[in-house]
């Protein structure tokens, strides 16, 4: 496990000059899983965001082979790379280890793309597939997700004078990935570096489909100061909102405990796109957010607990 | 050479088409009445008789979406689908042309839904015709084999990929003599395979499929136009050698007793060869008829076309799809803008027929035949559009 100095030594494959905004904790994410990748990486990008910002032609961010098919599609695009791959290898005709790595937002990923993803995870084939999680449609402008968090405003589920933002609390994914039975899947933020990049190290040493589900805070769609992604992304896991934690050959391990778990409201009272929750009659979407993370982390705790 | 001689269906000849291509990546998902060509080729791949890797997509738009993946990192690709499932496919059809992947689809020509049917017209591939592919129509089980093996290599020599249709059930389940090259000839034929791209060269590491936005992405469709002008090229070249090698020669398009012909019926796939008899039938009674049989599509040879009909009198073009326009079918629509610009102009009419795999009987192409005559003598085209055997 290379350190964060020896990493940030080494040339970055995920170069600077694209066009995410500022503060963007997606491109941190793609940065740091291709710094661990390394260059013997295939990776596949899903429309959205990040496929936008780096493939620019004629330009491009990828200093490692990347391919864009579609929105809904990168897991099986990436099933026929690494198919392709697997053939030429039972023949011979190519020696040397490669990775292949399919990215998606949540929109990519857990709507448009889970039939995909669901797919290529079950046909077992080898390769990692990243979720870079700002829940919500950023490219298209802010539009709900089914990962987006109950109460907050996007521009499909509006704070209105009636309707208090989204009504639904978000789909779990993780979970759902992990009813496939794969060898390793996790979740992840990118304050944590280390827990992180060891993930992504640990998903391409193994054999067989993994899965990380990353949350990556946004600026523009969260409503903050730019300079507070990292923070916010520390509060998702102090919170227990967002818990980094993987699944093992199906056991749940916990790989952050905060000592005192934050109330939920610290981590939503920084973020513009809750501002509505902050008033007085809408204070009990935030009781009930609140609850619901208490409902899952205990369930987490036991399922830890439990080794299974 | 010795060739084979069997007695197969069309999906089979299909399949064992692909098997002797030995693709490196085949993506698939069933569907009536293509599902046999997936099955046939899952129990080569099970057997050993094939190198390769077999992906059962969870979807359609999975299997192509793979295949394009598959492509894109230097693999020779081919899929198999049907109606419902081209449909599913058509988001990345565009793509795969439009990254110019020599990927070949063996299709079977299925109405598209809705309501749902099983059986044939040509809706499907029809609303595909735009998307860059090329589009080779097939007549019998031996023109199913046979294309399949030149589209391989055509969508190789211009990067363009390729779908391979032939008309549901008609030829998809029946029962035909079919010559069989040898799996050698074949392989040689097609030759090695060549690649656009090879993600897998990490050394020479490239983007593929990047946002192409004002600044380039009309010059990246004006190659992939040109390279659609190239496939008229390719698609005589590789058809002559074809002929040269195995001895039956392809082009864009058969003329069937065409010469001194007044009036000809054009028409594609199947019915192509219940018209043949019609033909023989009424030049033994002294008429001047002939067929046109279109073979490809997609390029269409649009000056050739004009030069073999312009001397007609009177056309009958049998659409096996409408492209509800209001005004009549896509092939109709192709053929008479073929013809604008000659100075003779025959008269030409659309036959609608044959939708949802409604037979088409060779005395409704005789009836065509004879409206046609009357057009030619009266020099009157009555009903610009037609449709053949439906209760109105
Ligand atoms: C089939 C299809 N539907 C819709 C779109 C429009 N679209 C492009 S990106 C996008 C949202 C992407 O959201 P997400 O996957 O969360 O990525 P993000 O932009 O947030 O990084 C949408 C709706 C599309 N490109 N293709
Ligand atoms: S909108 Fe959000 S996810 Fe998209 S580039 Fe900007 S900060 Fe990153
Ligand atoms: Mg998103």
């Amino acid at each position: 496990m290379p350190s964060l100095k020896q990493l940030s030594s080494e040339k970055d494959l995920f170069a600077s000059g694209h066009r995410a905004c500022a503060g963007c904790a997606a491109s941190i994410i793609l940065r740091q899983v291709a710094l661990v990748a390394g260059k013997n990486t295939v990776f596949v990008g899903a429309t959205g965001c990040m496929e936008v910002v780096s493939t620019i032609f004629p330009y491009t961010a990828w200093k490692v082979p990347f391919l864009h098919n579609a929105f809904e599609n990168s897991a099986a695009t990436a099933s026929g790379i690494e198919s392709i791959y697997r053939s030429l290898k039972k023949r011979g005709k190519i020696t040397k280890k490669i990775n292949v790595i399919a990215f998606g937002g949540d929109g990519g990923t857990y709507d448009i793309g889970f039939q995909s993803l669901s797919g290529a995870m079950e046909r077992r084939h080898n390769m990692l597939y990243l979720c870079y999680n700002n829940e919500a449609y950023m490219n298209t402008g802010i539009q709900r997700s089914s990962a987006t968090p109950y109460g907050a405003h996007t521009t499909t589920s509006p704070a209105g004078t009636v309707i208090p933002g989204k009504q639904q609390f978000p789909k779990d994914l993780t979970e759902a990935i992990a009813a496939h039975d794969i060898p390793y899947l996790a979740q992840a933020a990118p304050h944590n570096w280390a827990d992180f990049t060891k993930k992504v190290e640990k998903a391409l040493s193994i054999e067989g489909p993994t899965f990380i589900n990353v949350l990556s805070a946004c600026p523009l769609g969260w409503v903050y100061p730019t300079h507070l992604s990292i923070k916010i992304s520390k509060l998702a896991a102090e919170t227990c909102f967002w818990p980094l934690y993987e699944v093992e050959n199906g056991i749940h391990k916990i790989n952050f405990r905060p000592k005192e778990k934050k109330p939920l409201l610290e981590w939503i009272k920084l973020q513009g796109r809750f501002r509505h929750l902050l008033s007085e009659h809408n204070k009990h979407i935030i009781e009930e957010a609140q609850k619901e993370v208490d409902r899952k982390w205990d369930r987490l705790l036991k399922m830890a607990e439990a080794k299974i | 050479m010795k060739k084979i001689v069997v007695a197969k269906t069309g999906n089979e000849a299909m399949a064992e088409a692909m098997r002797q291509i030995n693709p490196d990546v085949v993506a698939a998902y069933p569907i009536t009445p293509a599902t046999e060509v997936v099955q046939i080729f899952s129990g080569f791949v099970a057997d050993g008789r094939v190198d390769t890797e077999f992906v059962p997509a969870e979807s359609e738009h999975s299997a192509l979406s793979a295949c394009v993946g598959a492509a894109a990192a230097g693999g020779r690709v081919m899929t198999s689908t049907a109606s419902q499932g081209l449909a599913l496919m058509h988001e990345v059809l565009f793509i795969a042309a439009g990254l110019r992947l020599p990927i070949v689809i063996c299709e079977v020509n299925r109405a598209l839904a809705g309501p749902i049917n099983i059986h044939c017209d040509h809706s499907d591939t029809m609303a595909s015709r735009d998307s860059g592919w090329l589009q080779i129509y097939s007549e019998n089980s031996q023109e199913a084999y046979d294309n399949t093996i030149q589209a391989m290599k055509i969508a190789e020599k211009v990067f363009l990929p390729a779908i391979v249709s032939v008309d549901a059930f008609i030829i998809s389940h029946s029962m035909e003599r079919l010559e069989i090259l040898p799996d050698d000839e074949v392989r040689s034929f097609i030759g090695e395979h060549r690649k656009p791209y090879d993600l897998l060269d990490i050394a020479h590491p490239i983007t593929l499929g990047g946002l192409d936005l004002q600044d380039y992405f009309f010059e990246h469709k004006r190659q992939e136009i040109e390279a659609m002008k190239e496939a008229k090229t390719a698609v005589i070249e590789v058809g002559k050698e074809f002929g040269e090698k195995f001895g039956t020669s392809y082009g864009f398009f058969e003329e069937y007793r065409m010469d001194g012909a007044d009036i000809a019926i054009i028409a594609l796939g199947s019915t192509a060869g219940t018209s043949k008899v019609v033909v023989d039938t009424l030049r033994a009674k002294g008429m001047k008829v002939g067929l046109f049989k279109i073979r490809v599509f997609r390029p269409f040879a649009f000056e050739e076309i004009k030069k073999s009909l312009e001397h007609i009198k009177a056309i009958g073009v049998l659409d096996r799809a409408d492209g509800m326009s209001s005004i009549g079918g896509p092939v109709f629509h192709e053929i008479r803008s073929s013809l604008y610009e000659s100075e003779k102009r025959p008269f030409i009419t659309n036959y609608i027929y044959g939708l949802g795999g409604r037979d088409i009987f060779p005395k409704d192409i005789e009836t065509v035949y004879r409206e046609l005559n009357e057009i030619a003598e009266k020099d009157e085209v009555k009903n610009l559009i037609n449709y053949i055997g439906v209760r109105e």
